[in-house]
């Protein structure tokens, strides 16, 4: 099993729903990334998505395309994004860990190079907002070869019809975006979110995480009710944004994991299962 | 890296969007569906003549199709060498080639049943063309320009207030064409309901740069006509200004299987292909994806996209469309590169000998022409692209040649 599939095989026998918690990579530079990082699982994330920066984030909000552009101000380059990965993982091998982010800078570093050596820093997963199932020749496939899970994103969009193909090559786990937006939008109505995760349950047993929009405790605690995890990002990265000092950015977002995490772990499971 | 000549260097895109490696699909899940079901609309539109027949309708009597092919007699004399034709597009309505694909794609949206416009312009000419064709058919708009756009390029801004769109500051990233064409992919996503995507340029995703080339190809048809009747014969080379390649591919497209004709399209080398400051994606830029296709893109070593520069707001875009990057692989179009400088003597040049302002767009175009011309025979037939009017660039011009207005 891998580590994404441990963890949410773990949050099920648990009985609760998990929280993934969005970063991105060396915002707003890499020491204070690496100390958040680290701080993440002791604050209640059960799993890692980190952004890798990117000069065009077309799918996001303003939160995260002014994160994106903090980090490349602080250097932040996809061979340090995967140099961050290394260094955490050296004192955590059980996190699991997904990077999110754009082609572009993959398809600049590499393919194939850059799966052996996000493989080797210790990523588990990847979702490329841009690289849609029409495009899966170009690095789905090829991850997958590599032992890297490919996670899709679900939208409300993705009709029926539509469906089966954005399932076909996904595992780990499937990211439900909940609203038709960027990131960091409005707040998901959960019942409407219930009755998608269920649509995607009907036709894939794999676990939904339910993200975009979600910022407080309270919020997540609406979805982890009705999904297998809650996704947050935007808001994290805000606290980056408003922190005066490096350790008052890693203080501010952990705190605010600890809320999104207590809020997860009181939500009454009902529809998920 | 050998490229295997095509039987027909006109049968792209694929099935899949692809010429060559370049073009696809590349968007998020959210849009997916969106841009099949345009596909979809696009390829039953082309089959129906009814469409056919109005959007010819409206060229005629709205846009001022066909736009003249005229001997530019006094260029030709002063450069001394080859027979210089220009394509007359700036006299279209709204001044540029760009209403073409708009009075198409508005015809598409209207079919679609789509009630909401949205669009990206870097000059302005886009959008006004944009607007344009929303007021017309009483569409709401909404275009997203740069906020270093608005600034130098106000009185197309006015335009398209007066026309009744809403102009929206884009304040991301380098705030130009780029970060336009990021906030109105947002808007999409934001809106997948009710809105239509009008691209100005032959790029973004599948089934995009085929459909904009199409409705562009008016260009290229009205010429080969146009030329046999006024010389008996087809031009020997063919010139046309690039950014995203709209103009040039709809003036290309239609002579791409002629071996005997000669093709250039120019990118804008701003200050200097050595400055860093330029917007030539093909002549100094490698490939990438962005904004749902890939293309030859101006970027770092990390893939980031890098900021593009050209006197000309129209040419300032880090990338080229798909088309034009498989074009210029398998060699059949040749891509050349004009700096402001020499832009700006063209403009002046085309000004004094034939009284006609060009855009600041088709002035490159010309000032490769003054650059090749002279070293061809009398008897070669050249045809430049005049895709667009330069009384919105004469504030440009006069801070450059430093005239306070």
């Amino acid at each position: 099993m891998s580590r994404i599939e441990q963890r949410f095989a773990r949050l099920k026998a648990e009985g609760r729903a998990g929280l993934v918690c969005f970063v991105t990579a060396g915002d707003p530079d890499a020491e204070t990334s690496l100390a958040i990082l680290r701080g993440l699982p002791g604050a209640g994330a059960d799993v890692i998505e980190i952004g890798m920066p990117f000069t065009d984030p077309m799918a996001d909000g303003p939160a995260i395309q002014a994160s994106s552009l903090r980090a490349l101000k602080g250097g932040m380059t996809l061979r340090r994004t995967l140099d961050l990965v290394r260094r955490f993982r050296e004192g955590d091998r059980e996190t699991p860990i997904v990077l999110m982010g754009y082609y572009n800078p993959i398809y600049s570093y590499g393919n194939e190079r850059f799966l052996t050596d996000a493989r080797a820093a210790g990523v588990d997963g990847l979702i490329i907002v841009d690289l849609p199932p029409e495009e899966d020749e170009e690095l789905c496939l090829p991850a997958i070869r590599a032992g890297l899970h490919f996670i899709r994103l679900a939208t409300p969009t993705t009709d029926e019809k539509r469906l089966p193909a954005v399932l076909a090559n996904t595992s780990g786990f499937i990211y439900y975006v909940s609203i038709a937006g960027i990131t960091g939008a409005a707040a998901p109505d959960a019942r409407q979110v219930a009755a998608q995760v269920r649509r995607i349950k009907r036709v894939s047993a794999l676990p939904v995480a339910v993200g975009f929009g979600i910022r407080t405790g309270e919020q997540a605690r609406e979805i982890a009710a009705v999904a297998d995890a809650a996704v947050v990002g935007s808001a994290l990265v805000g606290r980056i944004a408003g922190a005066a000092s490096s350790d008052a950015a890693v203080r501010e977002v952990l705190d605010l994991v600890r809320e999104l995490a207590a809020g997860v772990r009181s939500a009454r499971r009902s529809a998920a299962e | 890296m050998t490229i295997q000549k095509p039987n027909s260097f006109r049968s792209g895109p694929d099935a899949h969007g692809h010429f060559g490696i370049y073009g696809g699909r590349y968007v998020a899940e959210t849009l997916m569906p969106l841009i099949l079901e345009l596909e979809q609309a696009y390829e039953a539109a082309k089959r129906d003549q009814a469409f056919q027949a109005e959007l010819d309708d409206y060229l005629a009597h709205y846009v001022g199709r066909p736009s003249p092919l005229y001997f530019a007699e006094r260029l030709s004399a002063h450069l001394g060498g080859a027979k210089i034709y220009f394509k007359r597009d700036e006299l279209n309505h709204t001044g540029a080639h760009k209403i073409n694909n708009c009075m198409g794609q508005i015809l598409l949206a209207r079919r679609m049943g789509k009630k909401r416009i949205i669009a990206e312009t870097g000059a302005g000419q886009h959008g006004v063309a944009t607007a344009t064709v929303a007021a017309r058919f009483g569409l709401p708009c909404i275009v997203y320009m740069g906020a270093t756009d608005i600034e130098r390029q106000k009185p197309n801004v006015f335009r398209m207030k007066l026309l009744g769109a809403e102009v929206v500051p884009v304040t991301s990233g380098s705030q130009t064409l780029k970060d336009a064409m990021n906030e109105a992919l947002r808007d999409w996503v934001s809106n997948v309901d009710d809105t239509f995507y009008i691209i100005g340029t032959a790029a973004g995703p599948h089934p995009y740069p085929a459909l904009v080339r199409d409705f562009q190809s008016v260009i290229g048809r009205e010429t080969r006509e146009q030329m046999m009747r006024r010389e008996g014969r087809l031009p020997d080379s063919l010139v046309a200004c690039i950014g995203g390649g709209s103009n040039a591919i709809g003036l290309f497209h239609p002579f791409l299987d002629e071996p005997d004709v000669k093709i250039w399209a120019v990118e804008a080398a701003g200050l200097g292909l050595d400055s860093g400051r330029h917007a030539a994606s093909l002549t100094a830029g490698r490939p990438g994806v962005l904004h749902g296709n890939r293309t030859y893109l101006l970027q770092d070593d990390d893939g980031q996209i890098l900021e593009a520069h050209s006197i000309s707001a129209g040419l300032d875009y880090p990338g080229i469309g798909p088309e034009h990057a498989w074009l210029h692989d398998v060699g059949r179009v040749e891509y050349v590169a004009i700096t402001d400088r020499e832009a700006l003597e063209a403009f002046q040049l085309c000004a004094r000998l034939e009284g006609i302002l060009p855009a600041l767009e088709p002035a490159h175009a010309l000032a490769h022409v003054m650059k090749v011309a002279p070293k061809l025979p009398k008897d070669h037939i050249m045809v430049m692209n005049m895709c667009g009017r330069g009384d919105k660039d004469v504030f440009t011009v006069a801070e450059a040649l430093g005239v306070k207005l």
